[in-house]
């Protein structure tokens, strides 16, 4: 195991009977998936992933994720910089608060959704007073999956704000920026990889989205049911159309992860991609060292 | 009067008043955390003070107590900050990081970007405009972010230690352009080294917690330091007591030395004399007027190419062969001994 | 050396402890020797009273304990074919039972034992003043029902193809469960579900019974499994659901009579 790519680094400090439980922790995840692999149907797969139903759910998860992003963009940002750079008392509590979903089992999102957005929910007056119908509408499944991955897009976000540290907006406010050119300019571009990371983030955790929209949405064709939805129907009757869908499911969120994690860490494996991040760290990491008082 | 300053931050025990003139450049000089990054960061609006107030070119900065809330957000100040490290913004280039100055006061971008090429061929670095902060060495990008500052036209240049990041081949450069950016406009420049305080400033002030020790103009402070700080500075002995006759009375007895006019005897004042000044023995060696102190061997360093030897907060330089000859070593009881023509004293 | 080998060891030590704990937790079930054990795995709707009847059953054989198990029938199926150990499967669907059939784990016929017929739910109070089951196809009116893939949809389908109306709900669930939640909570004006989910549901809803049901009556067949070991018991557990005694109890939760 040390001969291999030894070439460069010698001493790697990691334990021999460490690869052993890391295995075994890379197989819990992986084999479920080589087993789903293993099912699947491959004569009629065309046929299975094509039929109505099921592009039509695609088509739909794929919308709605767009949308919850784009909704968690327009809202995350603000929310993000509020907690990254905000100064108020009771600011520890919010971050808790907004970070709940994360921890939240998918339903009691779903509950909580109900409650609020729901006809005898807590705005469902006033919405219907506006004439919108939110119940069993796609724009639910916006709602749903939005409410469990804006925390993705905060906590991501915040976190590069933080790291970016406050010099280089003080540096703009000393050279004449307002408030607002600061945050175009310099804010915003600065922690464009951890928004992108989050955004990417916020669509898989969308595009996964189940619980919440089956309690607060419910499931009919083209409108409310998402792929996932489409899964756990079929799986009633087509357990092979589920295990294709499944896959299909599968292929987008590594499509979509590898997306995510290709961005910030830029470490290729001829160290080409890395060239441009590697020489733009001093900077960054010597502006992060301390506070200008 | 272009800048006047007073301004107090109790829980930092901060209490600064200072001014200057239209052209005036002042080095902040004092140990750390004397509250130097403090002054700049309440000058620039960084930091509010509890109170005082501070105008620039007739325009309140702040004036906070006396009733008074008034207060300018940075953006608005026209004090343009060049911190120790460079802080370019690393997603643009180096001519669209000079040009974010003039862009912000609502220049078009065109018209800011010939200005950001004049600037940046100012401080020697047209050549850098399409760069990338990442591709520039440390030098450069401070030079650009010199270009930056002054591209801003602020009324008030605030350096923060601009050359202390820089490695002994980029810093002489540097030095030479701040000279000549410096010599027309007023800045404050906080330093470490003596000499930035003498090529760059006209005036040095020197901060111990958080309040003044002592100013004036940089060559006489640097003669005749009246603070333990600003002798250090210039390499001096300094010893602090009350004037009798010739010398002065102080810990550690009575010091003979000369003064240039007369002080009254029991005023608070000091007695300076250079390391070079001083000899060691290893007996003591009585006689007038010659002052001897017994004291116990801290340090041994190179100075040059003497030997610095130091203890009981005084310094004297021998020779290495000396050193051998009297076989010094850490701990040792020695005699420092020097002429009283040697030691000046003069009023605190 | 020796020192990383023991913690290896430790933790594959721990690791096999907390897999044979997760095991035995259902090998109990059908390892007690002395007494014997009646696993039912049964529909999520008759789990009211199946419970009863479990106890009934426990009191006239003394020695054997009923093991009750409840899921939707497809689930059950699932678990039946991946080997889960049970005596009897009562599905509320002669399709799942089929397939378990063609699977070749059900001996001898399954014996439909009751049927459950549709019924309208609706939110107390009735908000949306559903009288018969064409108000379902009117305008405005948010329907819930199950979809077809699900027994209670393909029901829902029949009698709708039966009388002509055309059904357009707003949602189409995947259970009963969550067809009554919706009614529950009031999103739904209306949802279709049978008559024993009412009968459950309690004050929560209000059921509405119509005529057109009969298009679509529902049987629930049960049958010994070919894996039981315990097949005497297992027979006369479904002696007890097709005798008076059990079509008492479920007729009371609202099942009808079993064809004979």
């Amino acid at each position: 195991m040390t001969g291999g790519h030894a070439g460069r680094q010698a001493y790697t400090g990691v334990p021999r009977w460490l690869y052993g439980l890391a295995v075994l922790a890379a197989l819990v995840v992986v084999l479920p998936l080589v087993a789903m692999v293993a099912r699947v149907n491959w004569a009629n797969f065309i046929p299975l992933v094509t039929s109505a139903p099921a592009l039509a759910a695609l088509g739909l998860s794929l919308r709605t994720a767009a949308a919850s992003t784009a909704l968690c963009i327009v809202l995350g940002v603000p929310l993000a910089v509020v907690l990254a750079r905000g100064r108020f008392p009771l600011l520890g509590l919010l971050r808790s608060l907004v970070l709940l979903p994360l921890v939240l089992p998918p339903v009691v999102g779903g509950i909580a959704l109900l409650y609020t957005f729901g006809r005898q929910g807590l705005l469902g007056g006033a919405i219907e007073v506006l004439g919108l119908q939110i119940a069993f509408s796609t724009t639910a499944v916006v709602l749903a999956q939005t409410f469990v991955a804006l925390p993705f897009l905060v906590v991501s976000l915040e976190g590069a704000l933080r790291t970016g540290g406050q010099r280089y907006e003080a540096v703009a406010a000393t050279l004449g920026a307002t408030p607002g050119t600061v945050f175009r300019r310099v804010t915003l571009p600065l922690a464009l990889p951890g928004l992108a990371s989050g955004a990417v983030l916020s669509f898989a955790r969308s595009l996964g989205e189940f619980g919440a929209t089956l309690t607060f949405a419910g499931s009919l064709q083209g409108v409310t049911r998402t792929l996932p939805l489409e899964i756990y129907l079929q799986r009633e009757t087509d357990p092979d159309a589920a295990v294709a869908l499944s896959l299909v499911l599968v292929a987008v969120a590594v499509a979509v992860v590898a997306l995510a994690y290709r961005r910030p860490g830029g470490r290729g494996p001829d160290g080409k991609a890395g060239k441009q991040a590697s020489g733009e760290r001093p900077t960054t990491a010597a502006g992060a060292g301390g506070a200008l008082a | 009067m272009t800048f006047s300053f007073q301004a107090a931050v109790a829980e930092r025990g901060f209490d600064v008043a200072l001014s200057l003139g239209p052209t005036e450049t002042v080095a902040v000089m004092g140990p750390n955390g004397a509250g130097k990054s403090t002054l700049l960061s309440v000058i620039a609006g960084l930091v509010r003070p509890d109170g005082g107030r501070a105008e620039l070119n007739g325009r309140t900065l702040f004036h906070l107590g006396e009733g008074q809330r008034r207060w300018t957000a940075p953006h608005h100040r026209g004090t343009a900050l060049l911190a120790q490290e460079p802080l370019l913004f690393p997603h643009l280039t180096a001519a669209d990081n000079v040009a974010f100055g003039p862009r912000s006061a609502g220049t078009p971008r065109r018209q800011a970007m010939e200005q950001a090429v004049r600037w940046l061929d100012d401080v020697e670095a047209g050549d850098l405009a399409g760069r990338r902060p990442a591709e520039l060495s440390g030098g450069q990008a401070q030079r650009v972010a010199v270009a930056r500052a002054l591209a801003a036209d602020p009324g008030l240049l605030l350096l923060d230690e601009p050359m202390a990041a820089l490695d002994i081949h980029s810093a002489p450069l540097l030095r030479r352009l701040l000279k000549r950016v410096l010599a027309d406009r007023p800045a404050i420049i906080i330093t470490h080294d003596v000499l930035d305080a003498l090529m760059l400033a006209d005036r040095v002030v020197i901060l111990e917690n958080g309040r003044i020790a002592e100013e004036g103009p940089t060559r006489e402070v640097l003669h005749k330091p009246r603070s333990a700080f600003a002798a250090g500075l210039a390499g001096l002995n300094f010893v602090v007591g009350t004037s009798a006759g010739d010398g002065i009375l102080a810990a550690r007895g009575h010091i003979a030395g000369h003064s240039e006019d007369p002080v009254p005897a029991g005023r608070p004042a000091v007695a300076v004399f250079p390391p070079s000044a001083v000899s060691v023995f290893l007996t003591d060696a009585h006689g007038s007027p010659r002052n001897s102190f017994a004291v116990a061997i801290t340090d041994l360093e190179p100075h040059g190419d003497q030997i610095r030897v130091r203890g009981g907060g005084l310094a004297a330089d021998i020779t290495p062969a000396a050193l051998a000859d009297l076989g010094l070593v850490p701990g040792m009881t020695v005699h420092l001994v020097v002429k009283a023509a040697a030691v000046s004293v003069y009023p605190l | 050396m020796t020192g990383s080998r023991k913690l290896t060891a430790l933790l594959l030590a721990v690791l096999m402890t907390a897999m044979l704990a997760a095991c035995t937790g259902k090998g109990d079930a059908d390892a007690g020797s002395g007494s014997s054990t009646l696993t039912v795995f049964a529909a999520a709707s008759l789990k009211s009273s199946f419970t009863e009847l479990a106890e009934r059953f426990e009191a006239e054989n003394p020695g054997t304990t009923v093991t009750l198990s409840f899921a939707g029938s497809a689930d059950l199926a699932t678990q039946l074919s991946q080997g889960a150990p049970a005596d009897v499967f009562a599905s509320a669907d002669s399709g799942t039972m089929a397939k378990v059939q063609e699977a070749g784990l059900a001996d001898g016929g399954p014996r439909n034992f009751a049927t459950n017929t549709l019924a309208i739910a609706v939110p107390p109070g009735n908000p949306a003043g559903i009288r018969s089951f064409a108000d379902l196809a009117k305008a405005g009116i948010k329907l819930v029902a199950c979809a077809p893939q699900v027994p209670c949809g393909a029901a829902a389908a029949r009698v709708a193809d039966s009388t002509g109306t055309v059904l357009s709900p707003v949602s189409e669930e995947n259970s009963v469960t969550d067809v009554l939640g919706k009614v529950i909570s009031g999103e739904a004006d209306a949802g279709l579900v049978y008559v024993t989910d009412v009968r459950s549901a309690g004050a929560r809803v209000k059921g509405i019974p119509f005529p057109e049901a009969a298009a679509a009556v529902n049987p629930y067949p049960a049958a010994v499994l070919a894996g039981s070991r315990n097949k005497t018991a297992a027979g006369r557990f479904l002696d007890l659901l097709a005798g008076p005694e059990g079509q008492e109890v479920l007729a009371a939760a609202g099942f009808g009579p079993g064809p004979a």
